[in-house]
């Protein structure tokens, strides 16, 4: 089982994302980083100066990078970026939508979360165009993911495994329209959020997370305890999506319990330790809403951690 | 411009046609389709019966087939693309990349439409499905400006159909997991956003409460217009501020943008609301048929009053008018 | 009130208190009648219930003394006027007789009337929606069907019937707003 990096989502300040990147590289075991900005394009112009460093030390450390494209194109110096990216032939590329497959056609790339694949069929339709790597969406029960994972075994079939769930994209920025602020003009506000900002229902109760025009789960998607069965599914990888958190240590845990040389039970203490203060969540993976955490199968009764009422509010 | 308009019944497909559609759109009465609520949509029979009296009228039915099939499960799919083909319908709509593919392939002079679902918003999105499956349309997400479509009209090599009335999704459309976060049944998969199945209304202290699954959505005071218990248009909270976070509850008219959409060059305008009633339809698409004919002769024709149909009591222009670009 | 402030009631003051006296037994043929006719005129409104057809609905006309009990089984399906409403219901529904009847004949759309707060659900909400959809669906002249029972007297009594209900809500409001909130 490969464990995948995916990129970081939030805006994060281009020091501290750099930073990020150099110490994935030379500690995180993990097998493949996906970088690129994908949430908003007017964030990308930050990291570019340090993309070229950033992708040389990946690679450099023996990491597979995967450069991922926009998640919503609409403008016309997005679709010129898209179309740059898509160009691109030294690194795969990890379409987050349809608009850079048709340059991307008959070349190996990946297709990410964002591209509705929920059958064998989508697949096997990527996969005939080229698509060597297939991220499911995060929605996908394990029924579904099975048959797919079954039916592609040339194709790794990968599944969101740790992170805030991306739920919802928007043409709208909620991050400008809470602060009043057009989104031309948006000031980059969404950086004050760099982990998303709560969102929390008016019974106080933590639900969403903002980040721009993203819209995430408060709940952490956990998949430690599924980790076996998808593998028995066809799964060949796991995508740990960036919270600021360490995400060396996450990668360690996963990397650990799937080879079976940490206990689950001492993997789940450790990232409660490691991710405090956030509800971990499996629900989507199990066929039942997305913000639940079901038992492991081995019968232990984990529970989803519960903060306090308003506890997200600060 | 074409108007199309929603049917969820028989009867409303009656109403849509005697009130001036040129065309009307439904589905059949399972998971294939993205209003998959209770007591709704067509059986193989009624879709029949249905484009026998449309066709009659010289109307169009397109059935919309547009959720993403259920892995292992295809053949629910196929079997309804092969059922609209067989019963005449006029096109499919739809959204998910393998029913396209089977679509096209097993029945190559059907014509295609691509669902909104499918969040084509761009040319180069729309180009690989006009390229890849020979669509010869897409409805385009609630998420453009009127300026961007007429630039995706420019460039494209197929017709263009937008949303003018009716719901309005602020999330694009066939990418949006809020409702099976919250219930575990979501627009994609089950063809249902925000499924009644897991609605609970409750008054208390004066206050209508509405939940879904485990979340409350919203808090309505006495008197006050409410809305869908969609999360979309849910009222919550922040450090910052409380309230409609991402949309309030409103509803989508575009009437004041018909002459730029028809600049735009669009070819069809489509009415939400396949899960309204007959009451709902004849009048929105009356309506919607004086002002187009308003739009070709230059009379003015008076105006009707929608607003009393619409989620919250209220509408907006959404994305078409986007000031702040 | 609700924005449209339509709904108020036609019920006269005096058919409302004549109700709160009269016994409800009078009521019950009529309802009987309706019922069945509505079975035999449009059986299709069982299909399009399917599960929900074992239910029980309340429907509690705000502007009359008493409430009806409606199990709209496939087979001998049953509406009761009851004085008040069990607690043993799957959905509760509320709000004025024109409303209720402005759905049932389809003059009026549900989710307008939910909208505007014309009308209230309690409880099960699939079943309420499923309900609404096959009624709307039938198209079903509720005032013909009330009066049917009577023979050569409906042609009479319908009409009276119709005025004592009044006009349907919500179609109308009389402070249109126009677009409220930007987009941004």
């Amino acid at each position: 089982m490969q464990l995948t990096l995916g990129p970081v989502l939030y805006n994060w300040q281009p020091g501290q994302w750099r930073d990020f990147y150099f110490r994935i590289a030379e500690e995180a075991p993990v097998d493949v980083v996906a970088i690129g900005e994908v949430v908003c394009s007017k964030r990308s112009p930050f990291f570019a100066g340090h993309m070229p460093a950033v992708i040389e030390r990946l690679a450099a450390c023996g990491k597979q990078v995967v450069l991922g494209s926009l998640i919503l194109v609409s403008l016309q110096r997005e679709r010129r970026q898209m179309a740059e990216l898509a160009a691109n032939t030294d690194f795969m590329v990890e379409a987050n939508d349809l608009s850079c497959l048709g340059a991307l056609a008959d070349r190996p790339h990946a297709i990410g979360p964002f591209v509705n694949v929920y059958n064998e069929a989508a697949a096997a339709y990527f996969a005939g165009r080229g698509a060597r790597r297939i991220c499911l969406p995060p929605e996908l029960p394990l029924d579904s993911i099975r048959t797919i994972a079954t039916a592609l075994c040339d194709v790794t079939t990968e599944v969101f495994a740790f992170g805030r769930l991306p739920l919802a994209i928007s043409a709208r920025c909620y991050h400008a329209r809470l602060h009043k602020l057009s989104k031309d003009n948006c000031r980059f506000i969404c950086e004050q959020d760099p982990d998303g900002l709560p969102v929390a229902t008016l019974d106080g109760e933590p639900f969403l997370a903002m980040n721009g025009v993203q819209t995430m789960s408060h709940a952490c998607a956990n998949l430690l305890g599924e980790a076996g069965a998808l593998a028995a599914a066809g799964v060949r990888a796991l995508r740990l999506s960036p919270q600021q958190c360490d995400m060396v240590a996450v990668a360690r845990i996963f990397r650990d319990v799937i080879d079976g040389s940490r206990t689950y039970e001492d993997g789940m203490r450790q990232l409660s330790r490691v991710y405090p203060d956030v509800p971990f969540a499996n629900g989507f993976v199990h066929g039942e809403p997305g913000a639940a955490f079901i038992a492991d199968k081995a019968g232990a009764s984990l529970r989803a951690r519960r903060p306090q009422a308003g506890g997200a509010m600060r | 411009m074409e108007l199309i308009c929603p049917a969820g019944t028989p009867a409303a497909l009656r109403a849509a046609v005697g009130a001036g559609a040129d065309a009307v759109y439904c589905g059949f009465r399972d998971e294939t389709n993205a209003r998959n609520f209770p007591g709704l949509n067509f059986s193989h029979e009624e879709l029949r019966s249905g484009i026998a009296h449309a066709h009659a009228h010289g109307v169009k039915v397109l059935v919309a087939i547009n959720t993403f099939a259920r892995a292992g499960a295809l053949d629910l799919w196929r079997r309804a693309v092969d059922a609209a083909v067989g019963a005449g319908a006029d096109a499919l709509i739809v959204a998910d990349v393998g029913v396209l593919d089977y679509a096209a392939r097993r029945h190559p002079d059907q014509r295609l439409h691509v669902s909104v679902q499918a969040a084509a918003a761009n040319p180069d999105a729309i180009d690989f499905y006009v390229k890849a499956f020979g669509v010869r349309r897409v409805v385009l997400p609630r998420v453009l400006s009127v300026a961007e479509i007429a630039a995706i009209v420019r460039e494209v090599g197929c017709e263009t159909e937008v949303f003018v009335f009716g719901g309005l999704c602020v999330m694009e459309e066939g990418r949006c997991s809020l409702s099976s976060y919250a219930t575990g049944q979501s627009p994609n998969m089950n063809g249902v956003c925000s499924p009644a199945s897991h609605v609970h209304y409750r008054e208390q202290d004066g206050e209508l409460i509405s939940r879904l699954g485990a979340f409350t959505v919203n808090k309505f005071s006495a008197g006050e217009p409410a809305g869908y218990p969609t999360l979309c248009k849910g009222r919550f909270q922040t450090a910052h501020a409380t309230g409609y976070l991402f949309e309030d509850p409103v509803s989508l008219d575009a009437t004041a943008m018909l002459p730029a959409l028809r600049k735009a060059g669009v070819t069809a305008l489509k009415i939400e609301g396949r899960q309204r009633g007959r009451a709902y339809i004849e009048r929105v698409v009356r309506n919607f048929r004086t002002r187009l004919a308003e739009l070709d002769d230059g009379v003015p024709a008076p105006l009707d009053d929608l607003v009393a149909l619409t989620e919250g009591q209220s509408t907006t222009a959404g994305a078409y008018r986007k000031s702040w670009r | 009130m609700p924005a449209s402030g339509s709904s108020t009631s036609r019920v006269p003051r005096v058919f409302a208190l004549a109700g709160q006296v009269l016994p409800l037994l009078p009521l019950q043929p009529m309802l009987g009648a309706c019922i069945h006719g509505i079975q035999r005129r449009h059986p299709q409104i069982f299909d399009r219930l399917g599960c929900h057809a074992t239910k029980r609905y309340g429907l509690d006309p705000t502007d009359l003394p008493f409430a009806f009990l409606l199990e709209p089984r496939r087979v001998n399906p049953t509406v009761t006027a009851v004085r008040s409403l069990p607690r043993q219901l799957d959905i509760r529904i509320t709000g004025t007789l024109a409303a209720f009847i402005g759905l049932v004949d389809g003059s009026c759309d549900g989710d307008a009337l939910f909208f505007s707060r014309d009308i209230q659900v309690e409880g099960d909400m699939e079943a309420a929606v499923a309900l609404r959809n096959a009624i709307d669906e039938a198209g079903i002249d509720l005032v013909a069907e009330s009066v049917a029972w009577l023979g050569p007297l409906a042609a009479v009594a319908g009409p009276i019937l119709q005025s004592v209900i009044g006009a349907p809500p919500g179609q109308h409001r009389s402070d249109p707003i126009s677009e409220t909130g930007s987009w941004n």
